[in-house]
């Protein structure tokens, strides 16, 4: 049939052009539209939200210092475009991609929003032999060590003082790793930047554990 | 050539949507009052009656017959015939049996028994019954819906609708879903179920040019929210919310009047009380409470059973009561404070929501944590449903303002021991979408069972069940090697829809879920035909209306080719489609739904070959690397090509 050749055609044409934009079409005027295009150009109906990376999506560069602020004003003229409130009286499809685009967003917002999870997608997009989520603990036994001690103190702290230096503590280092973070992924060193990422998922973890215990003390 | 057009049909069906000449407007559906609001140029009005009272009290009398009574002469009706007369039916929407508070151990509903299909465990929603007749807290709302609907109607002089419903930000999913459907069978197409901080937020952000982090306050009848908001420039992004959805004014009356019926049992000994009593005695807590919030000491009688009772209560001894209530709406302000990582002094504002925001108590404390003066100067009655109206405007008209809003509780699913696994945890901004893979633990498994939750404890018990669905037709494997995507979606309105995919083979699984509190299908549909003789013909018209629009957009799309590939026609083919376009326009000022359809598939099909030659056109654009469209966002895509 005539129709799966033209699908052949679409779709090696995708692949030549991938890289550099690429045509797929409009699923309303059934023109050319360009990839990852938000409207078509044509006809302006609202676009499916396409493969792309959190970076791209957002139209920031990509790298782990980012100004927060521009972030979010990335982030708020997209959804003020794309949001599905922009769609209410629209046909029930132009609702539906614009709730795929608006939710494609918020991802990408989410995830660069937070330093953390910002590490982890960059280790994940560039550095594939990293494996997330935490798993370099066991082989590094400094950190091990500090987990534990700070642990332990947090254990024996029993009055909020004492509760409020090591919250304090843990934000400093909190603060410090951010900053180191930020040296290795200047600097290509992913090695060091997982190591960091491992670390400062850990001291999240005291700072949550640290509030938990104020609040338990401060219900006693 | 079919199949290159369907490549990119993602193939939903149409739904009811746009209307043209009606309005659409703003409801605040509260659980003690409730308020309509319109939007129009320059902001919006709130209606009132002849009276100049924007509060319709949500309360509905029932005669025998089934007709209902709303509003205030309903509320009257509460002293001569308790047993006809329903009030705060809000605190009972998305709710079981079990959530129901009572007071000296009455609860002020009767509960209808055996009702509940007992296959279905305790998992309906409550019903209860009034004046001889059973309801639902859906078809009770739906009769306070329909009473606003007509009060703006009658006003306006327009059809209305379309509404932007509130609710508390603190909703579950059931609780969502149960409103909505109230509105549909009252005859109104939901455009946005807004949450009641947020709305508040943007008539009080739009109206004093508000820029920077806000907290809105909101304790209303039933519920407590207390929302952060980062306000910018048109933009009103919820940072963090929380609240409790049993928590309110009513609460409130509760704590008064248990202590007037402790009083008469140390007079008189333990007394039983009937339902009417018991509303009555709700009522009086009610009122001695609202007269505290001006004076500093009163007296009430209660009359159970013959008896008669007066009760003296002073400010203070009413504070003492409700600081224990007050300090939980306090220490959930801490909590969202801490969620979001804002500082109470970072705080530029709080806005006050709500009645109960009157109990001078509250202020004091809502002021004591954030240690400023919280602002009072708007009407805490009517912001929600201003808020609402505007919402609605912006919907349907445009607009540059943006509400970007959040889930309010952390959504997860039961895993082994009944240990909840979250999925989407609270304060995620919405839409939002996760998915999670499952596996079979069996050779040959063909089902599995999901059951979905909404809390933030640790175990199932201790959250909210939301819906429990089964995974069938999974094709037999040996365990383990199934590969089930199950995405968990919550959309604008923050209601979950749920899909499941089979990897391996790429089958889609049926899902069927069962609200836990939530009206079924059927019963939806049994009660949308029964409760609207005009039913059928608001569901006609909103179709042929989603037709049109549909076919507006398809004319709209192929203009707009026309004027970029226009040369690819021949006059021949130009003339064919025009004829075809006239038809559909003939057809779109026609009343036949089906028409509309067919003559739209007919153009779809006499342009096939621009369509084709068009896209030729591009592609080969493409290969040569000439600029085609608005590539902007495509390039950004080449910065880190070859990464996953």
């Amino acid at each position: 049939m005539d129709g799966s050749k033209s699908r052949e055609k679409v779709l090696s044409v995708r692949t030549v052009t991938a890289g550099d934009g690429g045509v797929g079409g409009c699923w309303s005027c059934h023109g050319p539209v360009a990839r990852l295009a938000l409207f078509c150009g044509t006809c302006a109906a609202v676009q499916p939200p396409g493969q792309a990376d959190h970076f791209a999506r957002l139209g920031v560069d990509v790298g782990f210092d980012i100004d927060p602020g521009s972030l979010d004003r990335s982030y708020f003229e997209r959804q003020r475009q794309l949001h599905p409130d922009r769609f209410a009286t629209r046909t029930a499809r132009e609702r539906a991609l614009s709730q795929s685009q608006a939710t494609s967003i918020n991802e990408a917002y989410e995830t660069l929003k937070d330093p953390l999870r910002r590490a982890d997608y960059l280790l994940h997009l560039g550095f594939s032999g990293a494996t997330p989520e935490g798993c370099h603990l066991v082989n590094d036994m400094e950190l091990l060590t500090e987990a534990m001690e700070l642990r332990e103190a947090l254990a024996e702290a029993g009055t909020p003082a004492e509760i409020a230096a090591l919250t304090r503590r843990a934000a400093d280092d909190i603060d410090r790793c951010t900053n180191d973070l930020s040296r290795a992924f200047a600097a290509d060193d992913f090695e060091s930047a997982a190591r960091l990422a491992t670390r400062l998922k850990y001291l999240r973890k005291l700072a949550d554990d640290c509030r938990a215990r104020r609040l338990q003390l401060a219900s006693h | 050539m079919s199949q290159l057009l369907q490549i990119y049909e993602p193939g939903a069906t149409p739904e009811p949507g746009e209307g043209e000449t009606a309005v659409a407007v703003g409801i605040d559906l509260g659980t003690t009052n409730s308020v309509i609001a319109v939007g129009e140029a320059g902001g919006a009005r709130v209606l009132r009656d002849e009276d100049g009272s924007a509060l319709v009290p949500s309360v509905v009398a029932y005669a025998a017959d089934g007709s209902s009574i709303v509003g205030e002469l309903a509320r009257r009706l509460i002293l001569d015939h308790p047993e006809a007369v329903v009030s705060s039916i809000k605190r009972l929407m998305g709710r079981g049996a079990g959530d129901l508070k009572s007071l000296a151990g009455t609860l002020p509903y009767e509960i209808a028994e055996g009702a509940e299909d007992k296959a279905a465990g305790d998992s309906r929603m409550v019903r209860i019954v009034v004046a001889g007749h059973t309801l639902s807290p859906v078809e009770i709302s739906a009769d306070i819906l329909r009473a606003l609907k007509q009060r703006a109607e009658e006003q306006l002089g327009r059809r209305v609708d379309r509404a932007v419903v509130t609710v508390p930000a603190y909703f579950d999913d059931g609780a969502r879903t149960a409103t909505r459907d109230a509105a549909r069978l009252a005859g109104l197409e939901v455009l946005r179920l807004v949450n009641e901080p947020t709305a508040a937020a943007l008539a009080y952000g739009l109206d004093e040019g508000a820029e920077g982090t806000y907290a809105v306050y909101d304790l209303g009848g039933g519920t407590f929210d207390v929302s952060l908001l980062n306000m910018q420039k048109g933009v009103f992004q919820v940072l963090a919310t929380g609240g409790d959805a049993a928590l309110g004014g009513d609460d409130f009356d509760h704590a008064v009047a248990d202590r007037f019926l402790a009083q008469r049992v140390t007079r008189f000994g333990s007394e039983a009380l009937s339902i009417s009593d018991a509303k009555l005695a709700l009522m009086t807590g009610r009122i001695a409470k609202e007269c505290l919030s001006t004076q500093r000491w009163g007296e009430w009688s209660l009359s159970v059973g013959g008896r008669h009772s007066l009760h003296r209560l002073e400010r203070g001894e009413l504070e003492e009561l409700l600081a224990p209530l007050v300090a939980r709406t306090i220490s959930i302000c801490a909590q969202v404070l801490e969620d979001a990582g804002v500082e109470p002094a970072d705080v530029k504002g709080i806005v006050l929501v709500g009645g109960s925001t009157r109990v001078p108590l509250v202020r004091q404390r809502v002021k004591g944590l954030f240690g400023r003066e919280p602002l009072a100067h708007i009407d805490p009655d009517e912001v929600v449903a201003v808020g609402a109206a505007l919402q609605a405007q912006a919907l349907t008209r445009g607009s540059e303002t943006l509400l970007l809003d959040v889930t309010p509780l952390s959504l997860g699913i039961e895993t082994m021991g009944g240990i909840v696994e979250k999925i989407i945890p609270r304060n995620t901004p919405i839409p939002v979408a996760k998915a999670q893979e499952f596996t079979t633990y069996q050779d040959g498994q063909r089902a599995m069972a999901i059951h979905v939750v909404q809390g933030e404890r640790e175990l199932v018990s201790q959250c909210r069940s939301l819906a429990r669905f089964e995974l069938r037709d999974i094709p037999p494997m040996t365990a383990g090697a199934a590969r089930i995507q199950v995405t968990f979606a919550v959309d604008a309105d923050g209601l979950l829809t749920v899909s499941a995919r089979e990897q391996t083979t790429g089958s889609e699984q049926k899902v069927a879920v069962k609200p836990s509190y939530g009206l079924s299908e059927d019963e939806m549909a049994r009660m949308l035909y029964d409760a609207l003789q005009h039913g059928a013909e608001d569901m006609r018209l909103r179709v042929l209306t989603e037709a049109r629009v549909e076919a507006h957009r398809v004319l709209a799309a192929l203009a707009s080719a026309i004027g970029v590939d226009g040369d690819l026609l021949t006059d021949d083919e130009r003339r064919g489609i025009e004829a075809r376009i006239a038809e559909v326009e003939r057809a779109i000022a026609g009343e036949d739904r089906d028409a509309i359809g067919a003559r739209v598939e007919k153009l779809e099909e006499q342009s096939r070959p621009f369509a084709e030659r068009r896209m030729d056109r591009g592609i080969r654009a493409a290969l040569s690397g000439r600029e085609l469209t608005d590539f902007e966002a495509a390039n950004r895509e080449g910065k880190i090509a070859g990464t996953p």
